[in-house]
């Protein structure tokens, strides 16, 4: 371990949009660590960097407006930023809408926080004719203030000296801002108060406090609660009689009072400082105008949306094709090889079937999730996703979703085919839970590539003349099936206002490449490391359930007899032996199905399943899909007997699932209709658990499971006694 | 002349806040992102659906729905 002179903790906060996490990946380079903060699934990055014998620990925080918390993100960035004192904040402003970011900059100076600005994109202010007197505000303010321009690495090394500097230098009096004679004369009362015990004095400044009092802030009222009642209930006494004054004075609350003042502050410093010219707005506004007044018409701009879904849609499937391809081609040699290295028998089936197939499965997910999550980025960054939610939010809302879930739904399979899992972790932009639960239960509804054979393998059966309508058909249930089970929660369990709808509209603006890759790069690595190591429990599990208990010696010696028999019978010619032996292959296949626990629970499952028109196979087909969907068609094909195949090519199943006279137009279509619905497969699972908690997982499992259950029995049972299908 | 709720304000006419009637949680965000009485705007789009729509204010673009909108009271500015 090296030692340092000095260890300085610096953290990056300001407004969404502002480029903090490009100046942050410029300051730390690619060395960081990604996790998350305790309780909740907001990414927390920190890197570390060497300067002049200093050592720097920047903690990038999430992007918000204010201080004030409205959402998990923007709580995380308040706690960090009034509970962990970092020796300074490193505030990343937009140039071009600094007086915005000043609200913020002026609470954190209010809590007497050292400030550093870095006036970012300052590029782009200058060619849209904006000046900012950056002397005199940095002496107004008595901050250091910056001009950079993250993307092409301007201002890294003004930045870090004036970090060095700032840690050296003492802690600059709290910013006192005049919020009116009524205001103050109570603040002054207050802080009496709060100074003589000594009230929360451990984390906030004695003004902080008080005015904390009379804007209500939950947490600091809630602290304030714990460490003293009777001092809390005086302060909130004081802070309902001054809401009395100023909302008979003027109507208007204290807490709405601190902030018109906060921003008559911010027009008074901002006052011959910050001047627009005559080309101000010219530039970068009336280009993204341009744009916008194309995209959010309503005809060509819904037609732009559509077409930018499919490429999405077509990016992602198309471009993971071949890099899917490779990996499943890497596994089925590993395979090979353990199957030549590998004495037969049990530890043989465990590595080959469990392990490596488990591992793969995971693995060849990897490129579609990673070619996702650099087109949502893509969105994100470019601002297209904003115009998405404004666009769409209107018919959302009517089922009690937002306008952002959206991307969620189109990336779970909403037009035609997608991963649910990369679909649940992109309602990350979903800033209310509630709209955020009622997306993530229904998101996985879509048809997702991996149900996809599934639909096609029963088209192709039952309705051989309409596959691409049947097809088509599927999709348009599976949104009415969205919209009715989202509108379903959103009144009932999850019920609630739609939460109020202020976005920004950024600019458009082109994402660095390297921000894009780093950025997808850290949400795939989670996935590999967290869904890896479930994944590969639970196919041993499904491994261990479709193999034991083996069959009776009596029947394994009476399949080695045949076998034997078979090949040494020197009537047949050499096709013929083939034929019989795959024959006997595939019973002994059924028969050792039948014979495990997978095949003892569909047998059990049975007597209830029958409503819905499923015999024992297709239960454990089912129930293997709950690992993975893929899984459905390679069960169904080994459990009704005509061993492995592709599911890419399962014509063979085709023609089975036609000729089998158990197997009906109604069980076909019943069996549609409960794999759009039932529970997520197991990676999407283990996605839900980590994105909205345990219990939303499991609800997930038993509520869509029970609702594909009634869903496809009561359409079963009307079909055979009405319809006779 | 009189205020009219931000609602009202037709697309690509100019105003200013002069009074916000939200309580509560709402007031707070509605000023925290920078629409305060005395504050231009300009209504610069409305969605397909005519709603959300979408205001210039303080040199960035927002967007809000119609239901927040009720809360803003404005005064147009009349063009010269």
């Amino acid at each position: 371990m090296k030692t340092y002179h000095n260890l300085i903790s610096i953290a990056l906060a300001g407004n969404p949009n502002s480029g903090k996490t490009t100046m942050f990946n410029l300051l730390t380079g690619a060395r960081h660590k990604v996790g998350n903060y305790p309780g909740v699934t907001v990414e927390r990055k920190e890197g570390i960097v060497e300067y002049k014998a200093n050592c720097i620990n920047f903690i990038d925080l999430p992007g918000t407006y204010s201080l004030n918390s409205y959402s998990p993100e923007e709580l995380v960035a308040r706690k960090y930023l009034l509970e962990e004192c970092p020796h300074a904040v490193l505030v990343v402003v937009d140039s071009t809408a600094l007086e915005r970011s000043l609200y913020f900059i002026l609470q954190l100076l209010e809590i007497g926080l050292k400030v550093i600005i870095a006036l970012n994109m300052i590029d782009e202010a200058e060619k849209s004719g904006l000046k900012i007197d950056i002397k005199s505000l940095q002496n107004e303010l008595g901050v250091p203030i910056i001009p950079t321009i993250a993307r092409t690495g301007k201002g890294k090394s003004e930045i870090l000296n004036a970090i060095i500097q700032l840690s050296v230098t003492p802690n600059q009096a709290p910013l006192k801002i005049n919020y009116g004679q009524e205001l103050e004369q109570a603040l002054k009362k207050m802080t009496n108060l709060i100074e003589s015990t000594n009230f929360l004095d451990f984390n906030y400044n004695n003004r902080t406090t008080a005015i904390g009092y009379l804007e209500r802030d939950a947490e600091i009222t809630n602290k304030g609660k714990l460490e003293n009642p009777d001092i809390h209930n005086i302060l909130t006494e004081e802070a309902i009689e001054t809401t009395r004054i100023t909302t008979s004075l003027c109507t208007y609350t204290p807490e709405s009072i601190i902030a018109d003042q906060r921003y008559d502050y911010i027009s008074a410093l901002i006052k011959n400082r910050i001047n627009y010219s005559k080309r101000t707005n010219q530039f970068k506004r009336d280009f993204t105008e341009i744009i916008d007044r194309l995209v959010t018409n309503p005809l060509f701009g819904t037609i732009f949306l559509c077409l930018v879904l499919y490429a999405t849609f077509l990016f992602a499937t198309s471009l993971s094709e071949w890099p899917m391809g490779i990996i499943q081609t890497g596994f089925d040699w590993l395979s090979k090889i353990a199957q030549q290295i590998i004495p037969n028998g049990l530890l043989k089936s465990l590595i080959i079937n469990g392990v490596i197939n488990g591992v793969g499965s995971v693995l060849s997910f990897v490129p579609i999730i990673g070619l996702m999550f650099i087109a949502i980025s893509m969105l994100e960054d470019t601002g297209y996703m904003a115009r998405m939610s404004y666009m769409l939010d209107k018919v959302f809302r009517i089922f009690g979703l937002h306008g952002n879930s959206i991307v969620a739904l189109v990336v779970s399979g909403g037009i035609g085919a997608g991963c649910a899992v990369p679909g649940v972790m992109a309602t990350r932009t979903l800033r209310d839970r509630k709209e955020k639960i009622a997306t993530i239960i229904t998101a996985p509804m879509m048809s997702c590539g991996a149900k996809l054979p599934v639909f096609t393998v029963l088209s192709a059966a039952f309705f051989p003349n309409h596959i691409t309508e049947s097809l088509f058909t599927i999709t348009i249930l599976s949104w009415l099936f969205v919209f009715t089970v989202s509108k379903l929660l959103r009144s009932t369990i999850i019920s609630g206002d739609s939460t109020p709808f202020l976005m920004e509209l950024p600019p458009y603006r082109l994402p660095t490449l390297k921000c894009l890759i780093l950025h997808s790069w850290e949400r795939v690595w989670q996935y590999i490391r967290k869904a890896g190591t479930v994944i590969l429990g639970v196919s041993i599990i499904l491994w261990a359930a479709m193999t034991y208990p083996n069959i009776t010696p009596e029947k394994a010696a009476y399949y080695q007899n045949s076998r034997t028999s078979i090949t040494e019978n020197d009537k047949l010619n050499n096709a013929e032996k083939e034929t019989a032996l795959h024959q006997l292959a595939n019973n002994e296949a059924e028969d050792k199905l039948e014979n495990s626990y997978a095949g003892k629970i569909g047998k059990m499952l049975e007597p209830i399943s029958r409503l819905a028109g499923f015999d024992w196979k297709i239960n454990i087909s089912l129930v293997g899909g709950l690992a993975a969907k893929e899984v459905i068609i390679s069960t169904l094909s080994t459990a009704f007997s005509i061993g492995e195949v592709d599911p890419e090519e399962s014509s063979s199943l085709t023609e089975v699932l036609k000729n089998n006279k158990a197997f009906s137009t109604s069980t076909a279509i019943s069996l549609i209709l409960f794999s759009i619905l039932y529970a997520p497969c197991f990676v999407t699972v283990v996605v839900i658990a980590k994105e909205a908690g345990v219990h939303w997982a499991l609800f997930s499992l038993v509520f869509n499971t029970l609702l594909a259950f009634a869903v496809s029995a009561t359409f079963f049972q009307i079909s055979t006694h009405y319809f006779n299908l | 002349m009189n205020s009219i709720s931000l609602r009202l304000l037709p697309q690509k006419s100019k105003a200013e806040i002069t009074r916000i009637i939200a309580k509560g949680e709402l007031a707070k965000r509605i000023r925290d992102i920078g629409l305060n009485p005395g504050t231009e705007l300009e209504v610069i789009g409305k969605a397909p659906l005519k709603d959300p729509v979408a205001v210039r204010v303080r040199n960035f673009t927002l967007a809000l729905r119609n239901n927040e909108a009720d809360h803003i009271f404005v005064l147009p500015v009349q063009p010269n």
